[in-house]
């Protein structure tokens, strides 16, 4: 056995559970996790080797193959192809001598697709060796390739900095925060520390009950009241609870958790110890996506500060018998890891896979014990709360939507970043907000939510009309809707994991039948079969991403059905793309028949 | 009023569901009663020689010869019914979907544990008479339109007997949950 396996598996204490830390420690060190190293790991660790294996091959950033001394991940989300990406994946291709999905001949480029990075207000972004580089254009791939080539790292090759933390010495990053709008909530003015003296005068249970009382919703999307979650994790029994913060923000066109964990870790911190403090948990962890790494030292160093500080550590906020702990847990690339039971698995090591509910994770969750998961956003709404009231946080948003959201808004506008507002604001305030040019279309809550059109601008952001957990995709009138449906559907073919067969077959199905579409050889009953089925989707998949994969689908031709009408065949009840001269060249070729026919 | 006329064929697939046909027993005696057959491995009458109401496809297009016995059936039948998985989806046949053409005939001429010995000239198969093997295995309806879809591996024969009658009496199909299967 190398030494050097054994030793990154026992820094994490022979824990199978930390498959996750030790595959990533392996990758980072040695550039992928090789079949003899699967090997030793389920030695070492004492489970199978498909064990390993399965989580391995489930996560976008591992690999049994060398990725190249220079790992290319590019953004594929429909907001980075609005920005130009296409262009920029040709340079790429050219200026390495290598295609996409492959590593080049001398073993020094590998060249990757991967999904929606966090930066869709700054597209198109590319991740080099876990660097950001955002808003890339064509000249400089040349120039970044051409610095490799000479043997720069990547982090040299960063001449410029963002704004606001982006520039400390802990991130030195070029992404910027694009923060454009502070609400009264999250972005308001606050002393550290604060929050946790106030807690410090409260017994868990009355925290609890002013969360309650603030009406508080979830901020990942489904807005499940917070107070109440946190009241069923008490209930149910075992003395040992977990606080997750959810932080793998994969939702195309989200980015605003971005904006919080780089300008305020410390409410974020805050918030997850009041949580923790509110539901009696051992340990709060912090699941952030792979593709936010480069925030890793600045986090990091916020929670020594709080350590130092006795706010985290034994006797949190001097609560004699307080003893808790954040780390932070990181992912691999895997979407559908940001719906809470795949997150669990994903942070007890195993393969992003939603669980079957009941039992919720409040009863059974992270090492079978009681969980509970909340958004970033959420949890730094709790401080605020705490420290200004219900009754305050109440004046806000709408009588069931109280409070402020962060939306992240990206798309054909002129301010692409990050605004609070107030919950009841309507779609086509926030265009006016956003500068949006020529809108045809908003992408409501991502790809998993719902594409309006002009019909529904008048609409409110709020549960009692349009939900949303914030991305905002603005689709100007040059676009053309199909091909945009096409993309997210795209989106919901590379992230499924695979166990529903309606989500793993029925995706690739509804593809295939737009792309039909697309290519002017649909007629009326491919549009209606495309209804009909995607409404499968919703009754078939046991969790959100296949029940609401058909989603862009099903609102798209709700609101858009005249551009689909537009490109197909008319007149006809039958089309087909099948074309038999071409469906056996292969064949021929191999066996030898002459002329091809 | 004449009887309505059946046509039937087995394209790429295992005759599974025309088993299952037969699986109705002595309800043929009625089926005959009902309805005439035309082309069909049933009666062995191997070229249209009507014009047909029903036409009942068992398999998916896996070859050339699938591709033209299809488009034969949607010429000479009025309706066309996808019956069982093959049919509809392309099967266990379409398990080499993902799998190029070239391996699948390396494994099947070349490295199989039948051939790797016998084929000493690696030969792979090349005469005018045999079809070509098609890219993938397609579902019939992706290359005619298919007017309706009876599912099962294979369907159960009450499905295909309720469908027949159905269409021949004009009456409401019965679909009782226990004869909709889809293995």
């Amino acid at each position: 056995m190398s030494s050097q396996i054994q030793s990154i598996v026992e820094k994490y204490g022979n824990d199978a559970t930390r498959l996750m830390d030790i595959l990533i420690l392996i990758t980072k060190e040695k550039g992928c996790v090789d079949s003899n190293n699967i090997t030793e790991i389920a030695n070492q660790l004492n489970i199978s080797q498909v064990d390993v294996e399965q989580t391995l091959s489930f996560y976008h950033f591992f690999s049994e193959q060398p990725r190249g001394k220079y790992t290319i991940y590019l953004n594929n989300s429909l907001v980075a192809y609005m920005m130009g990406r296409a262009e920029v994946a040709e340079a790429f291709e050219k200026a390495t001598g290598t295609k996409f999905g492959s590593v080049s001949n001398d073993g020094l480029f590998g060249l990757y697709d991967t999904s929606c990075i966090g930066m869709n207000d700054q597209e198109p972004a590319v991740i080099i060796n876990g660097v950001i580089f955002p808003k890339v254009t064509t000249f400089r791939v040349r120039e970044l390739i051409t610095a490799f080539r000479a043997g720069k790292s990547a982090q040299e090759v960063v001449n410029s900095y963002g704004g606001g933390q982006n520039q400390s010495l802990l991130i030195k990053s070029m992404v910027t925060n694009n923060l454009n709008r502070r609400g009264p909530v999250i972005f308001s003015d606050y002393k550290p520390g604060d929050s946790l003296k106030k807690m410090a005068s409260l017994n868990s249970k009355e925290v609890i009950e002013v969360i309650k009382n603030s009406n508080l919703r979830g901020r990942g999307g489904a807005g499940f009241p917070t107070g109440i979650k946190w009241e069923f994790c008490t209930k149910s029994e075992g003395d040992e609870k977990y606080l997750l913060c959810n932080a793998d923000e994969g939702e195309p066109g989200t980015f605003k958790d971005r904006v919080i964990l780089t300008e305020l870790p410390h409410l974020l911190f805050e918030g997850m110890i009041i949580a923790g403090y509110a539901i009696g948990a051992k340990e709060g962890i912090l699941y952030l996506r792979m593709e936010y790494e480069y925030l890793k030292d600045h986090l990091e160093f916020n929670l020594d500060e709080f350590r130092k500080k006795g706010w985290l550590g034994k006797n949190v906020a001097g609560i004699e018998g307080f003893n808790y702990d954040i780390r932070i847990q990181f992912g691999a690339g895997a979407y559908i890891c940001g719906e809470e039971s795949a997150l669990i698995e994903s942070c007890e090591g195993k393969r992003g896979e939603p669980r079957n509910r009941p039992p919720f994770p409040v009863q059974v969750g992270y090492l079978d014990k009681p969980t509970v998961v909340n958004n970033v956003e959420t949890l730094c709404s709790v401080v605020k709360i705490l420290l200004n009231g219900a009754e305050w946080y109440n004046t806000m948003g709408t009588i069931e939507t109280t409070g402020t959201k962060l939306l992240s808004i990206s798309g054909d506008i002129r301010y692409p970043g990050v605004f609070e507002i107030e919950w009841g604001m309507t779609i086509r305030e926030m265009l006016e907000m956003a500068g949006a040019i020529n809108p045809l279309a908003v992408q409501v809550g991502g790809p998993s939510g719902r594409l309006v059109g002009e019909n529904e601008f008048d609409r409110t952001i709020c549960y009692e009309d349009l939900p949303t957990g914030g991305a905002m995709i603005v689709i100007g009138e040059q676009r053309n809707i199909p091909d945009v449906v096409k993309y997210f559907t795209e989106f919901f073919i590379d992230e499924s994991c695979g166990s529903c067969v309606p989500c793993r077959y029925l995706t690739v199905i509804l593809r295939n039948k737009l792309q039909k579409i697309i290519d002017g050889k649909g007629v009326i009953s491919d549009i209606d079969d495309l209804v009909n089925w995607g409404k499968q989707m919703k009754i078939a998949n046991r969790c959100g991403l296949g029940q609401t994969a058909a989603n862009p689908i099903l609102s798209s031709i709700e609101n858009f059905r005249p551009e689909y009408e537009a490109i197909i065949e008319k007149g006809k009840d039958f089309g087909t793309t099948f074309n038999l001269e071409a469906a056996i060249q292969e064949s021929c070729r191999e066996v030898g028949r002459f002329p091809l026919a | 009023m004449a009887k309505p006329i059946v046509a039937t064929t087995a394209l790429a697939s295992c005759f599974g569901c025309h088993m299952s046909l037969l699986d109705i027993d002595d309800r043929i005696l009625e089926l005959i009663e009902l309805v005439d057959f035309n082309k069909s491995p049933v009666d062995d009458i191997k070229k249209f020689t009507q014009m047909c109401d029903i036409g009942i496809i068992e398999g998916g297009c896996a070859n050339s010869e699938n591709v033209h016995v299809l488009k034969e059936f949607r010429k000479n039948c009025k309706i066309l019914i996808s019956l069982g998985e093959c049919a509809i989806m392309g099967g266990l046949p379409a398990m080499r979907n993902d799998i190029p053409v070239e391996e699948c005939l390396a494994e099947a001429y070349l490295n199989g544990p039948s051939t790797k010995n016998s084929n000493t000239e690696k030969i792979l198969p090349n005469d005018a008479e045999l079809p070509c093997i098609l890219d993938k295995v397609y579902p019939c309806h992706e290359i005619v339109k298919i007017d309706y879809f009876l599912p099962g591996c294979p369907p159960r024969a009450d499905l295909i007997w309720n469908a027949l009658v159905a269409l021949v009496t004009g009456d409401e199909m019965k679909l009782p949950y226990e004869v909709i299967k889809f293995d």
